[in-house]
């Protein structure tokens, strides 16, 4: 089941930077489907779109249609706050708000008018042990979020893009910042988490590409190259263009 | 080959004498201009007070802190010039702040880009206007607009003096405030608007916090810009030195320590009471900037320290 379908999507900066043309690719419910390729391909862009963060971007033109339960989100009357609770995500550098470990999770429900203190109770426990913290801040929820390390910090970020409990989450080299030990607690996660999301994967390398990816799309200069089932994309690409890529030839 | 290529032991020594003798002269130079600052206010505020302090041995205390100001008949009562220039400054300050704080939302959050382009000078434009054109508006347009429109007496009043202070102070409010909302990064914006948060939610609640010292400077700064401000309120205010005993007084001609001095100094005897009284007033103006500024550093210095202390 698909749960995101993107057909003949292009999008175009008025700088003319990171453009993406005539992008199409399934993305399919309950998998992790990694975006990878050099910088500059469009992988954050495309991520971008899925939740409609580029809406205040200087885009000049968007074509074609991105289907998230067969309705088209940018379509003008999409409730576009709706659709980002729907849509997690998480960005490279780890943005904790400066406050509490627990008001950085509550505060998409303060922002959404959620006040049924028990809901939200539950949801900081499950939201922590999806993500991992759990059993590391359960005992000071109260205090600063900034005092985290940075892996941990992240995995608060993720906590807080899962506790509305979206469908989809979206992640922009989640780890690009994080030592390898933090790294593995975040790719794992995600591994648990495929169960009950749908997960979209920019990742800061090939490898962590390789380890994580259930579906794998290259892109290079805002096309999509190749798509396929991740073992397989990696070990036998059809295109030469991702194979020297994976190889290390370029980028 | 006179000068070789790579240098001899004796040229090497030379030339780090040398360099080592710009080094300190630069430093010397830097450190006597930073500390010719200190210098400088000092000596304004000696010279001030060598003039002003005369004035407390002439007129007895309870003559200077009456509400009569009529230097003539020695009526030195500098309440109502303080009470009028709270009254204008406060005033202004009402009218710009939230104008001020709205524009520069609007040109770092909500205006497309070309709008920014075009907002930002013309706002830099109105920074730099003489205080005079504003008064010469404010006697031709805007006095009789009022005098009309709340069918007063007179439309030189504290409330005309207000209106145009705050177009003086409004410029230095937006570009600083601006400045400051545009400096929060990018990233807060997307993690609020990612969770979930409206527009206006991510404006009020993220990035005007995260400015917050920044938006504050920019207010004090354009605070006292209109304290200090005398051109405008001499021509528009109606300068006549009333008491403010109510709010009624917004729509009363009133006349502030910054007219006062700058309408009364010329004519006045070189070294006679009189001429001490307005030094005194020169003190005091001096002490309120000093206050305000201090405030302001002291908030902006509170903010940041909180902040760092989060941060640590």
């Amino acid at each position: 089941m698909d749960k995101i379908v993107i057909e003949d999507f292009s999008i175009e900066y008025s700088d003319g930077t990171e453009s993406l043309r005539h992008i199409n690719l399934h993305i399919p419910a309950n998998q992790l489907t990694v975006l990878f390729g050099p910088a500059g391909g469009g992988k954050s862009t495309l991520l971008r779109s899925i939740n409609r963060l580029n809406d205040l971007a200087d885009v000049k033109s968007t074509k074609g249609q991105i289907l998230f339960d067969g309705i088209n989100i940018l379509d003008k009357k999409v409730d576009v706050i709706n659709l980002r609770r729907k849509v997690g995500m998480v960005f490279a550098r780890p943005v904790v708000l400066p406050f509490s470990i627990r008001r950085n999770l509550t505060y998409g429900f303060e922002l959404a008018g959620v006040r049924d203190a028990v809901l939200i109770e539950e949801s900081v426990e499950r939201s922590l042990v999806q993500s991992a913290l759990w059993d590391e801040v359960k005992d000071r929820l109260d205090e600063p979020a900034i005092s985290l390390s940075g892996g941990q910090q992240q995995r608060l970020c993720l906590a807080r893009s899962l506790i509305q409990q979206p469908e989809v989450i979206l992640l922009d080299e989640p780890t690009s910042g994080l030592d390898p030990i933090s790294t593995l607690k975040v790719e794992n996660s995600l591994q648990d988490l495929k169960q009950d999301y749908t997960i979209v994967l920019v990742p800061h390398s090939v490898q962590q590409a390789a380890r994580t990816a259930d579906t794998a799309a290259f892109f290079l200069q805002g096309e999509l190259i190749e798509v396929g089932i991740g073992a397989e994309l990696f070990t036998n690409p059809t295109e030469s263009r991702t194979q020297r890529y994976i190889e290390g030839r370029y980028g | 080959m006179d000068t070789p290529f790579i240098p001899g032991p004796q040229q090497r020594k030379a030339q780090a004498i040398f360099s080592q003798a710009i080094e300190i002269l630069i430093t010397a130079v830097v450190k006597a201009m930073g500390y010719s600052a200190i210098v400088f206010v000092i000596m304004i505020f000696y010279f001030l007070m060598s003039e002003g302090i005369a004035a407390v041995g002439e007129v007895p205390l309870s003559v200077l802190f009456s509400a009569r100001w009529y230097p003539i008949e020695g009526y030195y009562g500098i309440l109502p010039l303080i009470g009028g220039s709270l009254l204008v400054t406060v005033g202004a300050t009402l009218f710009a702040v939230p104008i001020g704080l709205a524009t520069a939302i609007y040109i770092s959050e909500i205006a497309p880009r070309w709008m920014r382009e075009v907002l930002k000078p013309i706002i830099e434009i109105l920074a730099g206007l003489p205080s005079v054109v504003l008064g010469f508006i404010g006697i031709i347009a805007l006095a009789p607009q009022l005098r009309v429109l709340l069918d007063l007496p007179t439309g030189l009043t504290a409330l005309a003096g207000s209106i145009l202070l705050g177009l003086i102070a409004i410029p230095t409010i937006v570009s600083v405030a601006e400045d400051a909302l545009d400096s929060v990064p990018r990233s807060y914006r997307d993690a609020a608007l990612a969770i979930g948060a409206t527009r206006w939610q991510t404006i009020m609640r993220v990035t005007l916090p995260a400015a917050r010292s920044g938006v504050l400077t920019g207010v004090m700064l354009g605070v006292g810009r209109a304290i200090g401000e005398t051109m405008t309120v001499m021509m528009v205010t109606g300068n006549a030195p009333v008491m403010v005993r109510s709010l009624s007084a917004i729509l009363m001609p009133t006349r502030t320590m910054t007219a006062t001095i700058a309408a009364e100094m010329g004519e006045v005897a070189k070294g006679s009471v009189h001429y001490h009284v307005l030094f005194l007033i020169g003190v005091i103006l001096f002490l309120i900037s000093l206050i305000v500024n201090i405030i302001a550093s002291a908030m902006v210095f509170r903010v940041k320290k909180r902040a760092e202390r989060i941060l640590s």
